[in-house]
């Protein structure tokens, strides 16, 4: 690992959250809450100081190379230390007192997740919720992606780090230059966001309830200000909410081939049409299958949507207590937490593209068994794909499943029921939020033990920035000086 | 500017590292993922892996938005290809790589008109053109000229012994009466533009801008001329060796080429009447000796080998052969060679990444005083560059000594009504005039950018 090059980079993002800080730090100055600000001063100097420090005294600003185990590391790295940071106006203003639940918090924020340790959401302070929503916001596109955007850009590999940071199988470029495809989807992503934060207003939230739920929705997060989360809002709100949701499921790219006026393109795209008609049928069978306790469609179908839609882009927000739900449905929510939502998009979980091409790889070797002189290949997006990627594919998926194993293990020691293990995990590790039973949409973690919380801290983790890069870096090969 | 590259060859890649450098939007398109993978990592780029001719592949591209599209496939049928259909679908400027002897003839400029080719390159025959240059005048380790040879650059090495050695620049002119200007010096690893107090020492690498009579006049004057080569041996028989053996027959040099290959050979044979074709393995000292090694006036290596070209050249140095050239595709090695004391290395794709970097950046200037030739000197530390000067340069006629140049800038000739004028301080620069510019450290678009 090029020691320099990471300290250099990791020094820039601390004096970026330093500087985003100073907006939850306006926001406690106009409400006049001079805790808020006192704990946020504190937290903004601490972050510019570390900033600094590493910036300029250990780190090198670089004309050096930066390798592919660089960018895991610096994005790994930038995450966990951008947490730790971003938890210290919690812990300070003394409104959650463990700072291993305000790390937790912050974790569940920057990864979008929006899994909550506070157990009555209300009693917070509004500066603190607005920095525990926008914590979603960063994290929804990514804050590395941000940083690159903004700074001037100096060596052409911070691919590496795009690639690390973005999720999904394949990582492309918009346009041919890495600062000007990170420009284009936080274009894209603000211009969203502000549509939203209008829609909202039209209806019956105020103006800072808008935008803090519009930061939940834009990174997929699901931090709400309500102990019901979206429930006790009108059902214009509920459906701009759910669509919403839906758009920022989708893969960045398909608005940036409409934004260019190619239509054509964008509509073809596979994994589009997958992902709204997973959706279509989930909604269905939940329709279906709560109908007689709802008792009216248009109610039916807003709450089969709405929780379809939130579960699948892995935002967590929720309009009903789906835990009361009859079993089927509540089976079909754990197995869209699971699908997730389209790769380049802030949503979390497996992603659709990677269960296309694992299907489609599955039916080219069961082809093969049956006939083993055939040849085929597998294709995706009209493309067929290199062998590369296919195998890549199934890496990930015997590797996520490998470590859900292990999470479960571990959360297990805990002592709860199966059913509240297996769902923390699966809620936490796809980065949802809330899951069944103990964890349910109108409970919290509160309950859990704080190494189980730390455990699921690093699911966290490990889901937003798709396992490898917090993976390598506890392998000793990535400390290693120079190899 | 966006440029889509096609074909990622050693060419390609060389274009696209420079090009990057430069700071443009590439799109590179090859049709082996590997290569796109490596390039996507190396640069910041965007990579298109598929056929340069599929024009779903092109449209992927955008090359209706390009400036410039470029396709350098290995096959010259491709390249036209691509490149025409790049041009119906919207992109500005379309280069090919067009190198086959039967295509480079009369034919090309009706090829070129219909196809709608902004420029055909063919690396080879550039490459052959500029060693073809250095027999001429074999003091050179590089010879580069400006506005049809109306103003050249040579780049010099001063050996131990050099009549330059230890004299101030101020005093050449009057020492040996000949208008030349020593323009950039690389001395170690650093490079100097000069002023008149500049000192020269053996061992300095040294670029001298002056017409060729003058070049002829300072070493003559000083004794030291070395004769244009009339006997030279090429070991190799590649595309590079047929025009470069063309070109000397064509002024009555005796040429020998060596090829291991007996087809090769037998082809040779036919289009190159006046030159004799050796069948056998250049690799073989004595099969050299007995081809004349001894008595060549130059030796040239041009195997598809850059090591063995170095080592069969470095041979051809120990046998006091007066001028040896080697090419050598190869950064890495270009450099070793340097090191190891071999002087005239050829590379083609250096000539044109040269030549691309000029199109672009007058592509991107052309309404100032736009560039008009561009090349690289000294380990590309240093750029010589000739601009035409245009209404828009607001120092038309005012005295040299009188302009605010920057720091590490010169200027080294001006060219006005096919006259050349090597500059002194009461020289002015007017509208119309081509003015060649030696810049190191400064990436310069228009005349005006010499300025402070």
């Amino acid at each position: 690992m090029n020691h320099k090059i990471v300290s250099y980079m990791l020094g820039r993002i601390m004096v970026t959250e330093g500087l985003l800080m100073c907006l939850p730090l306006a926001v406690g100055v106009l409400k006049k809450d001079n805790v808020s600000v006192m704990a946020f001063i504190i937290s903004i100097l601490v972050a510019l100081g570390v900033g600094l420090f590493l910036a300029s005294v250990i780190g090198k600003k670089e004309e050096e190379m930066m390798l592919a185990k660089d960018g895991f590391a610096i994005v790994a790295l930038a995450w966990i230390l951008m947490s730790l940071v971003g938890a210290l106006p919690f812990y300070i203003s003394g409104e959650i007192p463990s700072y291993i639940d305000a790390f937790f918090e912050t974790v569940s924020g920057f990864t979008t997740t929006g899994a909550s340790i506070l157990e009555n959401v209300e009693l917070m302070s509004r500066p603190m919720l607005f920095w525990r929503s926008f914590t979603h916001w960063i994290g929804g596109m990514g804050i590395l992606v941000f940083v690159m955007a903004i700074f001037p850009h100096n060596t052409g590999r911070s691919m590496h780090v795009m690639r690390a940071e973005m999720p999904g199988p394949i990582i492309g470029k918009l346009v041919p230059k890495v600062r000007e495809t990170a420009k284009i989807l936080y274009l894209i992503y603000i211009f969203l966001t502000v549509v939203q934060i209008v829609l909202l207003t039209f209806g019956d939230m105020t103006f800072f309830e808008s935008v803090v739920h519009t930061f939940g929705t834009a990174g997929t997060g699901g931090f709400g200000v309500k102990i019901d989360s979206i429930g006790g809002y009108s059902a214009y709100s509920q459906w701009v909410i759910a669509v919403f949701m839906v758009l920022f499921g989708i893969n960045f790219n398909v608005f940036y081939l409409l934004l260019i006026k190619h239509f054509r393109t964008a509509f073809k795209s596979t994994e589009l049409w997958w992902y709204l008609a997973i959706i279509a049928g989930a909604t269905l069978f939940i329709g279906i299958d709560i109908y007689s306790e709802v008792g009216n469609i248009a109610d039916t179908a807003r709450a089969s949507f709405f929780q379809v839609t939130s579960i699948m882009t892995t935002t967590g927000f929720s309009t009903v207590d789906f835990n009361l739900w009859p079993s089927f449905s509540k089976t079909v929510l754990v197995i869209l937490m699971f699908i997730g939502a389209c790769a380049g998009s802030t949503g979390g979980g497996i992603k659709v593209s990677r269960f296309i091409i694992a299907i489609k790889s599955i039916r080219r070797d069961i082809k093969k068994m049956i006939n083993p002189r055939s040849v085929a290949s597998v294709k995706f997006e009209g493309k067929a794909l290199d062998s590369t990627t296919v195998n890549g594919v199934g890496v990930y998926f015997a590797i996520y499943f490998i470590l859900f194993f292990v999470l479960l293990l571990l959360v297990s020691l805990n002592g709860f029921d199966f059913e509240t293990n297996f769902t923390a995990v699966a809620a936490t590790y796809n980065n949802i939020g809330p899951g069944l039973a103990g964890v349910g949409p109108m409970s919290s973690f509160a309950a859990f033990n704080p190494f189980t919380k730390i455990v699921l801290s690093f699911a966290m983790l490990l889901g937003r920035l798709e396992i490898f890069p917090i993976l390598f870096i506890f392998a000793p090969f990535m400390w290693k000086k120079k190899s | 500017m966006k440029i889509v590259i096609a074909g990622c060859g050693k060419i390609g890649l060389t274009v696209i590292g420079s090009l990057v450098a430069e700071g443009h939007n590439i799109v590179a398109i090859d049709s082996s993922p590997e290569v796109i993978a490596e390039i996507t990592n190396l640069y910041d780029v965007m990579g298109l892996c598929g056929n340069v001719a599929d024009s779903d592949i092109l449209f992927e591209a955008d090359v209706s938005d390009a400036d410039l599209f470029v396709s350098f496939t290995g096959s010259d049928e491709l390249n036209m290809l691509s490149c025409f259909l790049a041009r119906k679908m919207g992109a500005k400027n379309t280069i090919a790589r067009i190198r086959a002897p039967e295509y480079n003839d009369h034919s090309l400029s009706f090829m070129k008109q219909h196809l709608e080719l902004s420029m055909s390159i063919n690396p080879e025959r550039l490459a052959a053109h500029e060693i073809f240059n250095l027999l001429k005048f074999p003091t050179a380790l590089k010879i580069e000229s400006f506005s049809r040879r109306y103003l050249e650059i040579v780049i010099l090495k001063l050996k131990e012994d050099s009549f330059l050695d230890g004299i101030k620049l101020s005093d050449l002119r009057t020492k040996f009466n000949a208008k030349v200007l020593v323009c950039c010096i690389q001395r170690g690893d650093e490079v100097y533009i000069p002023d008149g107090n500049f000192v020269l020492k053996s061992g300095d690498k040294i670029g001298i801008t002056a017409t060729h009579t003058e070049f002829q006049k300072l070493f003559k004057g000083a004794g030291h001329v070395q004769k244009q080569a009339k006997n030279t041996l090429i070991l190799g028989g590649g595309r590079v060796s047929y025009y470069l053996a063309d070109m000397l027959t064509n002024i009555g040099t005796a040429v020998k080429v060596i090829d291991q290959d007996e087809k090769t050979c037998e082809i040779l044979s036919e289009i190159l009447p006046k030159a004799t074709i050796i069948h056998g393995n250049g690799a073989q000292q004595e099969l050299l000796m007995e081809e004349g090694l001894l008595n060549a006036d130059a030796f040239v290596s041009l195997t598809g080998m850059d090591e063995q070209n170095i080592l069969i050249s470095k041979f051809a140095e120990t046998q006091n052969v007066p001028k040896v050239i080697a090419k050598v595709n190869s950064d890495e090695l270009t450099s070793m060679a340097e090191k190891l004391g071999l002087d005239s290395v050829v590379s083609p794709k250096k000539i044109v990444s040269d030549m691309l970097i000029s199109y672009v950046r007058a592509l991107q200037n052309s309404l100032g005083s736009n560039v008009e030739t561009l090349y690289k000197i000294m380990d590309d530390k240093a750029e010589a560059l000739e601009f035409n000067v245009r209404d828009d340069f607001a120092m038309a006629g005012v005295p040299l000594k009188d302009l605010k140049i920057r720091k590490n800038i010169l200027i080294g000739g001006i060219i006005r009504d096919r006259k050349t004028i090597i500059p002194g301080g009461n020289d002015t620069i007017l509208v119309g005039d081509k003015v060649v510019v030696i810049a190191a450290n400064h990436r310069l678009n228009d005349l005006s950018d010499i300025l402070v």
